[in-house]
């Protein structure tokens, strides 16, 4: 190779990473937002974006360009909180409470002697919501927050999280039935 | 027999995630245009996923947005 078509190679490298990384900061909001809610304070989720960022900018020769890359972050952001060993936690012995779709709703309308949905929403406060999905055990929030929160797709959050499609949809399922229980509890007390 | 609003409890999820097949979608639609009862509870959970998105978003602080473009190759 000549010397000439080597300067050329390089400086195109040069402009790839460069592109690849504007376009990966680009992208830290949403991955900032996914973070904060797999993890349980905010500096575990700095910290954890901070790493996936370094690990991004070290390692973007295994992306491949046109490939999702939203997608590839967060599978290095999830792998990463599985190394700091968060999955070492235990799951809770006891099943986490899930009711059906429709509990959340009929416990408010109970509580509240009215049927408005529109007013049932508003009974729910910003803080409730952020208690509730904290007690959603890992498994499930992790898909919750990905599918729901991140707006990545079954097979998105499949691929993230190296389980099968199969998994993720019934683990939402049931993550979003667990979490409304939650906020039922937190909003209405006693839902036993 | 299976109560239909049970039935059509079981398919609110796939409904709003839209993945049921077009013959569900359209016993679940034909369901919820003469039962009050469940199209209100669709509705609460529509405006209630939204709620959820807002309600746990958290803006990044700039000095980390400024810490992840330090940590860019230099030039």
């Amino acid at each position: 190779m000549s010397p000439e078509t080597d300067a050329r190679r390089i400086a195109e490298q040069e402009r790839d990473r460069v592109r690849f990384e504007e376009e990966v900061l680009e992208l830290s909001d949403q991955v900032y937002r996914v973070a904060r809610r797999l993890v349980s304070s905010r500096e575990e989720a700095e910290d954890l974006v901070q790493d996936t960022y370094a690990r991004a900018f070290r390692s973007w020769r295994s992306y491949t360009p046109g490939t999702n890359l939203r997608a590839w972050l967060l599978r290095i952001l999830t792998n990463l909180n599985i190394d700091r060993g968060r999955r070492d936690q235990r799951t809770p012995a006891t099943q986490p409470m899930e009711e059906g779709d429709y509990f959340l709703y009929n416990k408010l309308e109970e509580a509240g002697g009215s049927d408005d949905e529109e007013r049932a929403v508003e009974r729910l406060s910003q803080e409730g919501v952020v208690q509730a999905l904290s007690a959603v055990p890992h498994d499930f929030r992790d898909v919750i927050v990905l599918v729901d929160i991140g707006d990545f797709s079954y097979q998105e959050a499949a691929q993230i999280l190296d389980i099968p499609i199969g998994t993720v949809m019934s683990r939402l399922h049931r993550g979003r039935r667990v979490l409304k229980s939650e906020l039922a509890e937190a909003t209405v007390g006693e839902t036993a | 027999m299976i109560d239909p609003c049970d039935q059509c409890e079981e398919m609110l999820q796939p409904y709003l995630d839209r993945v049921l097949s077009d013959q569900e979608r359209a016993e679940a639609e034909e369901h919820l245009n003469k039962c009050s009862y469940c199209a209100k509870r669709y509705r609460f959970e529509e405006s209630l996923r939204q709620f959820v998105r807002q309600a746990v978003s958290e803006p990044m602080s700039p000095d980390l947005k400024a810490k992840l473009a330090s940590l860019r190759t230099p030039l």
